[in-house]
C-alpha cells in the first residue's frame, strides 16, 4: 500500500473537498491503529510528504488514462471527471443538469466579487436596476453572503462571496478572477446624495458611501 | 389603463389583457447598451437625441404591449431627458450641477454605462466559468438542482429587443382594416397560445412574419405576439434569424 492510495480513497470518500491539512490529520491518526504505517512513520507525516502523495496521484491518474482526474478547488482538493465525458454522462444522466446562473446573477455576483465588501446600493448604482431579487436567489444558493455592515447610516448590509462560489467557479483565490487588476480598482458610480430633502414628506436620505476599495 | 382597440372595443386590465412580465428585461442600462451596439455609436460620443428617441420608441412598444416595466425605465427616460435640455442650453444659462466634474452633461451617464459594460462582459466570463466546471461530474453531487426548464437564450445574436423591433416594423406596416363589422369575438392570448400550439407541430418551423398574416385588427397582432413571447417563455417555441438582418424563424422544440 502507498500513500497515493490511501491519498486516493480519502479524497475519493470525502463528499467535500479536503484539504492538504485534513488529509495529513487523518493520515497521521489512521497512522497510529496501523503497525504497517507505523512503520513508513505515517503517523509523524508532514504536510510536504503528503503534498508528494498527493501530487504523485494526480500523475498516475494521468498516466493510466483514468477517465477521472484530481482537480484543487478554493476548498480543497477533488477528484472529478474529465471534461471530455460530460456528454456522456449526461446521456445516463439528463437530469443531473445543474442551474445556470442568469445574466443578471452573473452581473450582481461580478460586482460582489470584485469589489466585496459592498453594499445593496453600491451595486444598483452600477446595474441601474433593483438587485433585491438576485441578492437573495445568490444568498440562497450559498453564493454570497452577508459580512458585516457599513459604517453609515442606516448601517447597510456588506456583502461578499463565499467559499462555495469559488468553487461554483473553480478558483482559487479572488486573484485568479479575470481582470482582477484592472476592476477590483475601478471606482465606481455609488450611490448618490439627494440633494434636498423632499418638501412636506421627510424623505430618507441616502448618504454618498465612502470610498469602498481600503488600499491593500 | 384602459386601452382603446380600433373598432371601439374596449379592453380594461385584469379581464382580457394578459400582463406578461419579460425577466429578460434586465434594466435600461441593458436597453442602452444595445442601442449603442446596434447601431455602432461610440460610447463616447453619443448622440443624446437620436438614442433618447429611440429609447423613447421601445417604452412605447412596451406600452402598447402592455409588459409591465421595471420603474428604472421610467427614471432613465427622465434622465435622457434631463441631460437632452441641458444639452441644447447654451453654457451660460446652464443650471449649475452639484458634482459636476466635467461640462459635458452626458458624462455621468457614458461613466455609468462604460462600468456597467466591464462588468457586463466580466459576468459573460465568469459564465464560461461556470459552464467549464459544470463539465466535471463528482461521484457524490451536492445539493444538484436539475433545472426543471432549461433557460434557453433566444439564439446565439438575437436579443427580445430585435424581436420586439420585427414586430414593430409588422405593426407598423399593418393597414388598419377600419370600422367595417363590429365583430364579437375577440381574441385572447389563451385562444392565441392554443391555435399556435395547433399550427405548429414539434419540430417545425415558421417564419416571424406570417404568424401575423391573417390578423385583421392591430389588437389581434399584439395578441398574437404575447403568446408567442408566452410559449418562449415557457419553452415551447425558440427564435431564430438564420441570416444575418434576414427572416426571422420560428421553431416549436421537438418534445
Amino acid at each position: 500500500m502507498e500513500l497515493s492510495q490511501i491519498v486516493e480513497a480519502l479524497i475519493f470518500a470525502a463528499p467535500d473537498p479536503v484539504t492538504t491539512a485534513e488529509i495529513t490529520k487523518a493520515v497521521r491518526r489512521g497512522a497510529g491503529e496501523n503497525p504497517f504505517a507505523e512503520q513508513q512513520s505515517w503517523d509523524q507525516a508532514t504536510p510536504e510528504v503528503i503534498e508528494q502523495a498527493i501530487a504523485a496521484l494526480g500523475e498516475r491518474l494521468l498516466r493510466d488514462g483514468s477517465a477521472v482526474e484530481l482537480r484543487e478547488g478554493a476548498s480543497g482538493w477533488r477528484l472529478v471527471t474529465q471534461a471530455a465525458y460530460a456528454e456522456w454522462i449526461r446521456a445516463l444522466l439528463p437530469e443531473m443538469r445543474p442551474e445556470k446562473l442568469s445574466p443578471a446573477a452573473l452581473e450582481t455576483l461580478a460586482l460582489i466579487a470584485y469589489r466585496q465588501p459592498i453594499t445593496k446600493a453600491d451595486i444598483e448604482a452600477v446595474r441601474g436596476v433593483s438587485v433585491d431579487g438576485t441578492l437573495q436567489k445568490l444568498t440562497d444558493r450559498r453564493l454570497i453572503r452577508i459580512g458585516g455592515r457599513a459604517d453609515l447610516p442606516g448601517r447597510p448590509m456588506l456583502y461578499e462571496t463565499t467559499e462555495m462560489f469559488m468553487e461554483h467557479f473553480g478558483i482559487k483565490a479572488l486573484e485568479d478572477l479575470p481582470n482582477a487588476e484592472e476592476l477590483r480598482r475601478v471606482e465606481l458610480p455609488s450611490a448618490e446624495v439627494a440633494a434636498e430633502p423632499i418638501a412636506e414628506a421627510e424623505a430618507p436620505v441616502e448618504v454618498e458611501s465612502a470610498p469602498t476599495d481600503p488600499s491593500d | 389603463m384602459d386601452f382603446l382597440f380600433p373598432g371601439g372595443r374596449e379592453m380594461s386590465e385584469g379581464t382580457d389583457v394578459y400582463k406578461v412580465s419579460l425577466d429578460i428585461f434586465e434594466g435600461p442600462m441593458d436597453l442602452l447598451l444595445y442601442l449603442i451596439k446596434r447601431d455602432e455609436i461610440d460610447i463616447y460620443d453619443i448622440s443624446i437625441e437620436r438614442v433618447t428617441k429611440q429609447y423613447m420608441a421601445y417604452l412605447e412598444t412596451f406600452k402598447l404591449l402592455n409588459i409591465g416595466l421595471a420603474g428604472e425605465f421610467l427614471v432613465m427616460a427622465a434622465n435622457l431627458c434631463y441631460i437632452k435640455s441641458r444639452m441644447m442650453l447654451p453654457k451660460h444659462v446652464q443650471p449649475p450641477e452639484e458634482d459636476a466634474e466635467e461640462e459635458d452633461p452626458r458624462w455621468d451617464l457614458i461613466r455609468q454605462l462604460i462600468e456597467y459594460k466591464k462588468f457586463k462582459e466580466v459576468a459573460n466570463e465568469l459564465g464560461e466559468r461556470e459552464a467549464e466546471q459544470q463539465e466535471h461530474f463528482r461521484h457524490q453531487p451536492e445539493k444538484i438542482i436539475a433545472a426543471e426548464t432549461e433557460e434557453r437564450p433566444l439564439s446565439g445574436e438575437l436579443s427580445i429587443f430585435d424581436l420586439i423591433r420585427a414586430f414593430q416594423a409588422i405593426v407598423d406596416r399593418f393597414q388598419d382594416q377600419g370600422l367595417g363589422e363590429i365583430v364579437d369575438d375577440y381574441y385572447t392570448v389563451s385562444d392565441k397560445i392554443a391555435l399556435l400550439l395547433e399550427t405548429v407541430a414539434p419540430g417545425q418551423s415558421i417564419p416571424f412574419t406570417s404568424l401575423f398574416a391573417d390578423a385583421t385588427t392591430k389588437h389581434e397582432m399584439i395578441v398574437t405576439f404575447l403568446a408567442l413571447l408566452e410559449l418562449m417563455k415557457l419553452n415551447y417555441f425558440a427564435v431564430r434569424q438564420p441570416d444575418i438582418l434576414g427572416e426571422i424563424e420560428l421553431k416549436r422544440h421537438a418534445v
